[in-house]
């Protein structure tokens, strides 16, 4: 178990890192969502041992790590850009750690066999990485960390510089790759939907500081802060600032929402709504649905959905229909929102309230 | 502006290609619409930046003509093509302002310093980059460095087409929503022909009016987004369009249905001829339909919820499968899956093969 | 990057700092003791203070040395550096010439610094030497152990002939490290060949130029095998920069007290502009944000 205790990481540039504090459990998956420079790079440098805190702990297994060299921790990382040996063929370079470790040779023949089958390098085993495409090559260094078995595993965007459909399949394959050997897994992205296919847990990142850790469907489902939810949402969150007035939310030009009974509660006064695109409908979705008049700003077409960009007052919403919607620019349609789905915030960015969390079908 | 004519254009990066196989871009014929949007989409290596690159004038084809419009342009050089070519990372002239980046296309073609302020302004706002204008480009972040790279390409008013090769790779997700709006927006308000290079799906589909998917350096399909979803010509644009991609099950077309295994068989609404070659059946991901009741067995491996709609990996017939149902849709507990027979297409040899009309 | 603390690294630099703390940090306290002294050569010391300072300071001989030593550097840097930019942008950088082409500017490099001078004393000698025979043969009066101009032509050409390799190297890397894109984009938007060299390569070739310009300064300033090999000093002092006047004063004459203060004035002027050197082309690099 790796235990993050009120780190912080303090640079001339700026504080990379705010007080973060996780735990991490054996054999899990551990998800870090946030945009570029978010800290995510940092924290995990962190976790390694390749750079110290400026405060805080880092315990492992209840001992603290803070004086031991990366060389002697059971790490293993891989980064964004594919980081091979050049010279070395794919063999050598996957034996490399067990090489430096003292390994019998018999057993590094076994285990390198074992990651290339894994990984499916089998045919590739005797070339140089320069001879290989861009996914074998993440695939040469995935297996030179896994062949390492150890404890705490680290993956900073690897698929990051992949083809989209190549991104997809090795994403299907990397947790069953790494969860047989036990390890604390940690995979650093920048998209939402990466760690909804993923699972796990995910911890959230802004500026330096963890704004949620938890459960991944948990995180998304029912986010702490306005900035948890943005951060999970593509397309962005749609927001609308509101002011709740008894049982109705009100906007400038008289329209008025109602409250969902679960948030009738809440002390009157200024709130920030968000809610997802794809609670957002062209269609009257059902009871409960609360129509209002927009204009079209734009559509994108992926055939297996719609955007239709729309704006309402003085905000911009993304709805997210399925199937092929075209509605030309500058009409106006009628749109239709859920209040149950509303994630209310207060005007401090906290939740005030918002759906429960439903657990997967 | 002009239409772009590219006239049996091929390419090999080998001195003297000999066969087929040396050639990285193979023979195409294509027309660029004055004022369209295309996309080229394709996985890595498949040509697409060797075919935007003959296009800039970067590279001159081993075989083949360029016309802009009605002149032959293959030899001309690229300053003199009137194109705007944008990358993959910001290039700025880091030592000098955003104004002047944006101003220093019009400066080397000598116009006059009043028409230059005035296209620099206009492009400032078009850009929404004034708060940032007289400030050195060196310090923006990566999303305003390539509005400005894009800038560059709009302030000429002479320009033919706008060559942009993956420019969203390095922005952030939520910042690639922004950008892609306002470059449809832009395109919409300045009628310039766009043709943007990617890999990734759902920029091609969303920005683009016509869609060129390449492989292996041949042009597969051209078509809308709608056509290339839901009529793909050929399997590999069913696989590669759509996350995930289309269901391919091998199968035996008997006149109006098709035989999956010698249990199943299932309905096609249309009847086909007797077709050679290995057949198999493709039927999108979002047009199965998960109930108690259906024609076919599905075994579920797993289910994935990622908030807007739900995938379901299984099995059908021995074959790996996907379904993806709506986020309100629930799972069945003994599932059965249906296709509609007006979404399922019938491929010999990976071709789409057109039912006989009825 | 902080690295984590790890005790066995001290051992592997102790033998180089015993080397170092012997061959430069003694030997440094030696002359800063020499500076502050004054002795008669029988071992008995007298506290001197700062009169030797004091004296070097005010000698005329110290400024006119100091005077020759900064014109050297000044015209060193003034042909070597955009010489040397000049080479680097005409080597070529892709195919079999970039292997060949780099061999060649690396071999002036690779010459040590006497036998360089001892091939150009014997080169510019008139009854034996190629361009001291051609110089003749033209009708030019030229004889570098006589004449002024010609001494100083001689050891400006000796140090550009030596040196100006370095600095192409280090440009070439420089520019070599430029991605395609950027030459792309600037044909695009109709550069001329100029505007790219001042907007695109010079920029980017700013760190590197640092490095050239600080390494030819320091040494160009305290150059002494060449003039030594080749003119002596001569003729007269006309070439007598400060580091021969010097190991004149040290070992010639064996004043040992203003020559350590003269030492240890030089290497405080080298210090200053090198800072000097430094602070102004990384603030120029700067972007203010």
């Amino acid at each position: 178990m790796l235990e993050l205790i009120d780190i912080t990481k303090a640079t001339p540039s700026g504080i990379h890192v705010q007080s973060a504090s996780m735990r991490l459990e054996k054999g899990s998956l551990n998800i870090l969502l946030g945009p570029t420079l978010s800290g995510k790079t940092s924290l995990m440098r962190l976790m390694a041992g390749l750079d110290r805190p400026t405060s805080g702990d880092i315990r492992v297994d209840g001992k603290s790590v803070l004086g031991v060299r990366v060389q002697k921790r059971d790490v293993a990382m891989v980064y964004q850009q594919f980081i091979n040996y050049p010279s070395l063929t794919v063999y050598e370079n996957i034996a490399s750690p067990l090489r430096v470790a003292g390994v019998p040779r018999a057993e590094i023949e076994t285990r390198v066999r074992q990651a290339a089958g894994l990984l499916k390098l089998e045919p590739y085993l005797q070339r140089t990485p320069l001879n290989l495409s861009g996914g074998q090559q993440q695939r040469t260094a995935l297996a030179r960390a896994f062949v390492k078995r150890a404890s705490l595993v680290l993956l900073d965007e690897p698929l990051a510089n992949l083809d989209y459909k190549l991104r997809e399949e090795l994403r299907a394959e990397l947790p069953r790759v790494f969860a047989e050997a036990g390890a604390i897994l940690v995979y650093a992205t920048t998209e939402p939907s990466e760690a909804l296919l993923l699972g796990g847990k995910t911890a959230t990142l802004h500026e330096g500081a963890v704004t949620q850790f938890g459960p991944t469907i948990e995180v998304y489902q029912r986010p702490a802060d306005l900035r948890t939810a943005e951060i999970f949402s593509d397309p962005p969150l749609n927001i609308i600032r509101l002011r709740k007035d008894g049982t109705n939310f009100v906007l400038d030009g008289g329209i008025s929402i109602p409250v969902p009974r679960a948030s009738l509660a809440l002390p009157d006064g200024d709130y920030i709504i968000g809610f997802r695109p794809h609670h957002l409908y062209l269609e009257p979705p059902g009871d409960g649905a609360v129509a209002l008049k927009a204009k079209v700003a734009i559509t994108e077409v992926t055939g297996s959905e719609s955007f239709v960009h729309v704006d309402f007052a003085d905000a911009r919403w993304v709805a997210l229909v399925h199937g092929v919607r075209i509605v030309k620019p500058d009409e106006t349609v009628t749109v239709y929102l859920v209040p149950e789905r509303f994630f209310i915030f207060d005007m401090s960015g906290a939740l005030a309230s918002g759906p429960a969390v439903k657990q997967a079908a | 502006m002009a239409r772009i004519t590219l006239d049996g254009i091929a390419h090999s990066y080998l001195p003297k290609p000999q066969s087929e196989a040396d050639f990285a871009l193979k023979r195409m014929d294509h027309v660029w619409q004055d004022g369209g949007a295309y996309a080229l989409l394709g996985p890595s290596g498949c040509g697409k930046t060797t075919l935007l690159n003959i296009m800039s004038g970067l590279i001159t084809p081993t075989r083949g003509r360029i016309l802009f419009g009605a002149e032959d342009v293959t030899d001309l050089p690229t300053e003199q093509r009137n194109i705007a070519q944008v990358f993959q990372f910001p290039v700025i002239y880091d030592t000098m302002t955003v104004r002047d980046n944006l101003a220093f296309p019009l400066r080397n073609r000598r116009v006059p310093e009043a028409d230059i302020k005035r296209r620099v302004d206009e492009l400032i706002g078009m850009l929404n980059l004034q708060g940032k204008a007289d400030r050195k480009a060196r310090a923006l972040t990566a999303d305003e460095k390539q509005k400005i790279s894009l800038g560059r390409g709009l302030v000429r008013s002479d320009v033919n087409a706008i060559l942009l090769d993956e420019p969203l790779t390095v922005i952030d997700p939520h910042l690639k929503w922004e950008l892609r709006s306002q470059l449809k927006h832009l395109h919409k308000r300045l009628g310039f022909t766009m043709i943007y290079v990617t890999h990734d799906q759902t920029e091609a589909l969303t920005l683009a009016d016509r869609v060129v998917v390449m492989y292996e350096g041949e042009v597969v399909q051209i078509g809308t987004p709608t056509e290339l979803f839901e009529t793909p010509r050929h399997t590999f644009v069913g696989y590669f369009i759509g996350s995930p991609g289309m269901n391919v099950i091998p199968c035996a077309v008997e006149g109006d249905r098709a035989r999956l295994s010698p249990e199943l068989s299932i309905p096609l609404g249309r009847h086909y001829a007797t077709l050679s070659g290995k057949t198999e059946l493709g039927i999108r991901p979002e047009f199965v339909r998960l109930g108690e009741a259906g024609d076919l067995p599905v075994n579920i491996r797993a289910v994935e919820d990622i908030g807007r709609h739900k995938i379901v990996r299984g099995q059908v017939a021995g074959r790996d499968f996907n379904a993806v149902l709506r986020d309100t849709d629930s799972v069945p507990a003994i599932p059965r899956a249906s296709f509609d027979p007006a979404r399922i297409n019938i491929y010999a040899d990976a071709r789409l093969i057109e039912p006989e009309a009825a | 990057m902080e690295k984590t603390w790890n005790n066995k690294a001290w051992f592997m630099v102790l033998p180089v700092l015993l080397l170092v703390a012997f061959s430069a940090v003694i030997p440094l306290m030696t002359v800063v003791n020499y500076s502050v002294q004054d002795t008669f050569g029988n071992n008995h010391f007298f506290w001197a203070g700062t009169e030797w300072f004091k004296q070097m300071l005010a000698s005329e001989r110290f400024h006119e040395a100091l005077w020759r030593s900064l014109l050297f550097s000044a015209i060193i840097l003034a042909i070597e550096i955009p010489l040397g930019i000049a080479i680097a942008l005409a080597m070529p950088r892709k195919g079999w010439t970039v292997s060949l082409c780099l061999v060649l500017m690396a071999l002036p490099l690779l010459i040590p610094w006497n036998v360089v001078g001892t091939i150009w004393q014997v080169f510019g000698r008139g009854d034996i030497g190629l361009l001291g025979y051609t110089m003749a043969a033209l009708g030019i009066d030229y004889n570098y152990t006589q004449n002024t101009l010609d001494a100083w032509i001689t050891i400006v050409a000796i140090d550009v002939w030596h040196w100006t390799s370095l600095v192409a190297l280090l440009c070439y890397a420089g520019l070599v490290a430029i991605p395609e894109a950027y030459y792309q984009a600037a044909q695009i938007d109709g550069a001329s060949r100029w505007a790219v060299f001042r907007y695109i390569q010079l920029p980017k070739m700013n760190r590197v130029l640092l490095i050239a310009v600080l390494l030819r300064f320091m040494d160009s300033f305290m150059i002494y095998t060449e003039p030594f090999v080749v003119t002596g000093g001569g003729p007269g002092n006309s070439t007598t920069f400060l580091s021969i006047d010097l190991v004149k004063m040290a070992t010639g004459q064996f004043d040992l007290g203003p020559a350590a203060a003269m030492s240890i004035i030089y290497f405080l002027i080298i210090l200053l502009f090198s800072w000097i050197f430094y602070t102004v082309m990384t603030n120029a690099g700067q972007e203010r944000k």
